[in-house]
């Protein structure tokens, strides 16, 4: 944190005409926000750890970058993943990972945030730590080194990443960024009391943060953990943040526009936050309750300012399943009409698999445009479907289906997971025919034979905070398997197997999303090694290699008495204490477990926000509550325009 | 149920303008691809009336003529936009720039002149080699002068392809840090990296000093001393 910091640009500049789509590493994008770095009191690097094509359209940091830098005494930057072709310039010349806005080493700011959406981005952590030559050890960090503090879904369980990060905020960020940003300014404005222990113990002390090295972790003769104790003063449990009230947080309202090619070029509106569906396998929507909406009015707002200010030709209606705002009829419809003569395209996320949503989909593609629709069945029978309480039939799906092709579209993408709890070889060969049916009433439906279904089916990963908790992961060799069962009886398919695609990953990447999804501590070390043997951009099939994670794993593990197959194959008996029992999500671990007893049964769980609640704690723990509709109301007129023209 | 729909016919456009613009700075290194997509959005932010291609994914008409290299600087490149309403030459160049982003810039805007491409055939680049000895830079353009051909190869998407350099320079001349060249604008195209590399084959001591960063100064057609441009 020294006070005179200049730009890396200049050294940058004959580096960048060396390497490959050198505009990433630029800035200078339409609405990022360069401030005075040497008067600004709290600074925050946002940082990705990830190519820019994959981590700028990345809606959380969107959100925190504009309001860390609303207020007048505070700036934030970017930085994302180096790939190795400028790496190994920049370690060759001696330049540090540096951010895009002012080209500034990250090292001089006070706060890291690192957003972690997957785990495979920890590799990645220890790459850009190294490059700035900030300690990778937490506790090897000195008082000039910024605090390095994790977010995203995978701060849920960031234990393995625990000797690596300062601390991590567990939910919603706009908040809690905000409080920590005001507790470092008085921090540093009343002398840095206590330096920067002092600094992490206030946001161990006020919940603001988990600080792991707050806890100690202990393990028993079995090789599990005995126990969590937190420092004297320092909560046992660190609860999520909530953040309510949606319509009074209307952001991102002018995201930044890459100049750079990206991977997703669309306007989000988030429609609403949290999920109450149930579906067994799914974190995001363990983790993010209750539903929070934001009503049609402050949408059709985002929607025409967020426009203006970016110029872009889509807008994205997000949210975990976008077809249960209670809305989102009206919004679809309204907002349809009001671009319908702009060039501008609706899509939203629908995985829901009914009727309502081709009736959406068809308001959504007014211009003619019919590209694909995608439904999300994730399990091959009904049975399977129980089990992960994904409340569909297939006759359901078979009317859809047939409803969209009949409506005019002509290409169908089916989702699947493989490797569910009580998965059996038939569960996954009977997608197959269930795709053929989509076929057969497909042709029906369309009047023609040109009609396709894709089916696209990856390894399921058990996550933390979820009823499938305590599950054992499918091996790597029984997914694969079953996948090749499940393409040679498309194959075998004469009438319908050729308008059939199956689209899949094999299980090995899964196998070690699995060690970092349910590890603990322990397993730091094994994420240090595989960097240290050159392990990066772990995201990328082309980099992956699970043969250096697999000797990695048996190197650090072994000598602890666990492996790889312990943190993965292994189902966790209740009484087990879990790595990430001591951070609140707010469901009721009791609960958890009552629903992972209920899906080995087969017994379903409705939605609690027509069904009534069914205790899974999160309201009560945290003091919230679910916020929907319908309000009633339409969307306000648009502003007038001046023309200069 | 609704059957597929035909896409909408659009209208022609009314007015033709040809634009000139500048790659500056950081801006550099965005490729052409990233400029077509940052213009088409400024566009959209400054609510320019652009005429539509037809079809199913309409498209603003816009053409581009000859894009420079990414990680080239450039004053000189040059577009055709077709509008759905008249619009004020001026006024399409001060809207535009206040909507692009850093380091792009549109120098000029003019009805279009028939025949434009056919006035884009040589472009006038200023090259700097940082840390290159002048003397060095001096005697390999001289060397490289006194060559009646010169062949390099480049990956192209194609492959490998090898080429004579030689016959497309008009005019090379060493300068403070750097070299400038005139070039035909042909088939094989002769970028300033290819003679670069021709000058550091004909003296290996400038190896060391990476492909250089250019700068195209101007494009049209070439008289014989100078290029000159067409508007």
């Amino acid at each position: 944190m020294s006070a005179h910091v200049t730009s890396l640009y200049p050294r940058l500049e004959p580096l960048l005409a060396q390497v490959s789509k050198p505009v990433q590493y630029i800035g200078g994008e339409v609405n990022s926000v360069t401030r005075d770095f040497e008067t600004a009191e709290v600074r925050w690097v946002l940082m990705y750890p990830d190519a820019y094509e994959v981590g700028q359209p990345n809606q959380g940091m969107a959100i925190l970058y504009e309001l860390l830098n609303e207020p007048d005494w505070m700036l934030a930057e970017r930085s994302f993943s180096i790939w190795p072709d400028l790496a190994a310039l920049m370690r060759r010349d001696g330049l540090p990972q540096f951010t895009l806005e002012n080209h500034l080493p990250i090292k001089a700011f006070d706060l890291v945030g690192v957003s972690f959406s997957t785990e495979l981005g920890y590799t990645n952590l220890l790459e850009a730590l190294d490059l700035a030559g900030i300690p990778l050890h937490s506790v090897d960090r000195g008082e000039d080194d910024p605090l390095v503090i994790a977010g995203g879904h995978a701060a849920f369980n960031p234990e393995p990443i625990a000797d690596f990060i300062d601390a991590a905020v567990l939910g919603d960020g706009e908040e809690a960024s905000m409080r920590i940003s005001e507790l470092v300014r008085a921090w540093k404005l009343s002398g840095r009391p206590g330096g920067r222990d002092g600094l992490l113990d206030q946001l161990a002390q006020r919940g603001l943060a988990y600080v792991p090295s707050r806890y100690e972790v202990s393990y028993g003769d079995d090789h599990a953990i005995a126990a969590v104790q937190a420092r004297p003063g320092i909560p046992a449990r660190v609860r999520k943040h909530t953040l309510m009230e949606l319509d009074e947080w209307p952001y991102p309202a002018k995201p930044i526009v890459p100049l750079a090619e990206t991977v997703h070029e669309r306007y989000s509106v988030e429609i609403f936050r949290g999920c109450t569906r149930g579906c067994r396998f799914c974190q995001a929507g363990m983790i993010t309750r209750p539903v929070r909406e934001r009503n049609i009015q402050t949408v059709g707002k985002m929607v025409e300012a967020g426009l203006a200010a970016t110029g872009l030709e889509e807008v994205g209606l997000l949210s975990l399943s976008s077809a249960d705002h209670s809305e989102i009829g009206p919004i679809t419809k309204q907002l349809a009409e009001r671009y319908s003569d702009s060039f501008v395209s609706l899509s939203l996320p629908s995985t829901r698999v009914d009727a309502f949503n081709i009736d959406l989909a068809a308001e959504l593609s007014r211009n003619g445009r019919r590209s694909g629709l995608t439904f999300a069945p994730e399990g091959g029978t009904e049975r399977l479907r129980k089990v992960i309480n994904k409340m569909v039939t297939e006759d359901d799906l078979i009317h859809t289906v047939a409803a969209a092709f009949g409506a005019g579209w002509r290409q169908v993408k089916l989702y699947f997971m493989c490797g569910l709890p009580t998965e059996t070889d038939e569960d996954v060969v009977a997608i197959a025919g269930m795709a053929a049916r989509v076929i057969e009433e497909g042709r029906r439906a369309a009047g023609t034979r040109d009609v396709r279904c894709t089916i696209s089916i990856g390894g399921f990963v058990p996550k933390s905070h979820t009823p499938f908790q305590w599950a054992a992961q499918a091996d790597p060799e029984t997914i694969d398997r079953r996948l090749r069962l499940l393409r040679e009886k498309v194959r075998e398919d004469r009438r319908f197997g050729r308008a059939i695609s199956v689209r899949y990953h094999d299980g090995k990447p899964g196998m070690i999303e699995g060690l970092l999804s349910r590890g603990d501590r322990r397993v730091g070390a094994v994420i240090e090694r595989v960097w240290r043997s050159g392990g990066v951009m772990d995201g990328w099939s082309e980099h992956f290699s699970f043969d250096r994670w697999v000797a990695a794993a048996e190197a650090e593990l072994t000598p602890q008495g666990v492996d790889l197959e312990w943190y993965t194959t292994r189902e966790r008996p209740v009484t087990e204490v879990l790595p990430w029992d001591h951070l609140d999500a707010g469901l009721d671990r009791d609960w958890l477990w009552q629903d992972y007893s209920d899906a080995i049964a087969g017994a379903g769980v409705d939605d609690c926000r027509w069904s009534g609640c069914y205790d899974c704690g999160v309201c009560p723990e945290l003091g919230t509550e679910i916020q929907i509709g319908p309000t009633g109301r339409s969307l306000l007129p648009l502003k007038v325009v001046q023309h200069s023209a | 149920m609704s059957p597929r729909r035909q896409p909408e016919q659009q209208a022609p456009p009314v007015q033709k303008l040809a634009l000139r613009y500048a790659k500056r700075g950081r801006a550099r290194f965005a490729s052409h691809r990233d400029f077509g997509r940052a213009f088409e959005r400024a566009l959209r932010r400054a609510e320019v009336p652009m005429a539509f291609s037809s079809g199913f994914h309409p498209h603003p008409r816009i053409s581009y003529l000859n894009a420079s290299p990414t990680g080239a600087a450039t004053e000189a490149e040059y577009m055709v936009v077709g509008l759905a309403t008249e619009v004020d030459p001026a006024w399409l160049r001060d809207t535009l720039n206040s909507a692009l982003p850093d380091g792009l810039e549109i120098m000029a805007v003019v009805d279009a002149p028939s025949g434009l491409a056919e006035r884009l055939k040589a472009a006038h680049w200023q090259v700097s080699l940082a840390g290159a000895d002048p003397s060095e830079v001096a005697a390999a353009v001289q060397e490289l002068l006194a060559q009646s051909t010169h062949l390099v190869s480049r990956q192209t998407k194609a492959g490998m392809r090898e080429f004579d350099v030689r016959p497309a320079i008009h005019s090379l001349v060493a300068v403070a840090d750097g070299f400038e060249v005139m070039s035909a604008i042909g088939e094989p195209l002769v970028r300033p990296e290819d003679v670069v590399v021709a000058l550091q084959d004909v003296r290996p001591g400038l190896a060391g000093n990476g492909p250089g960063l250019a700068n195209r100064l101007a494009q049209g057609t070439w008289d014989g001393e100078r290029v000159q441009p067409p508007f």
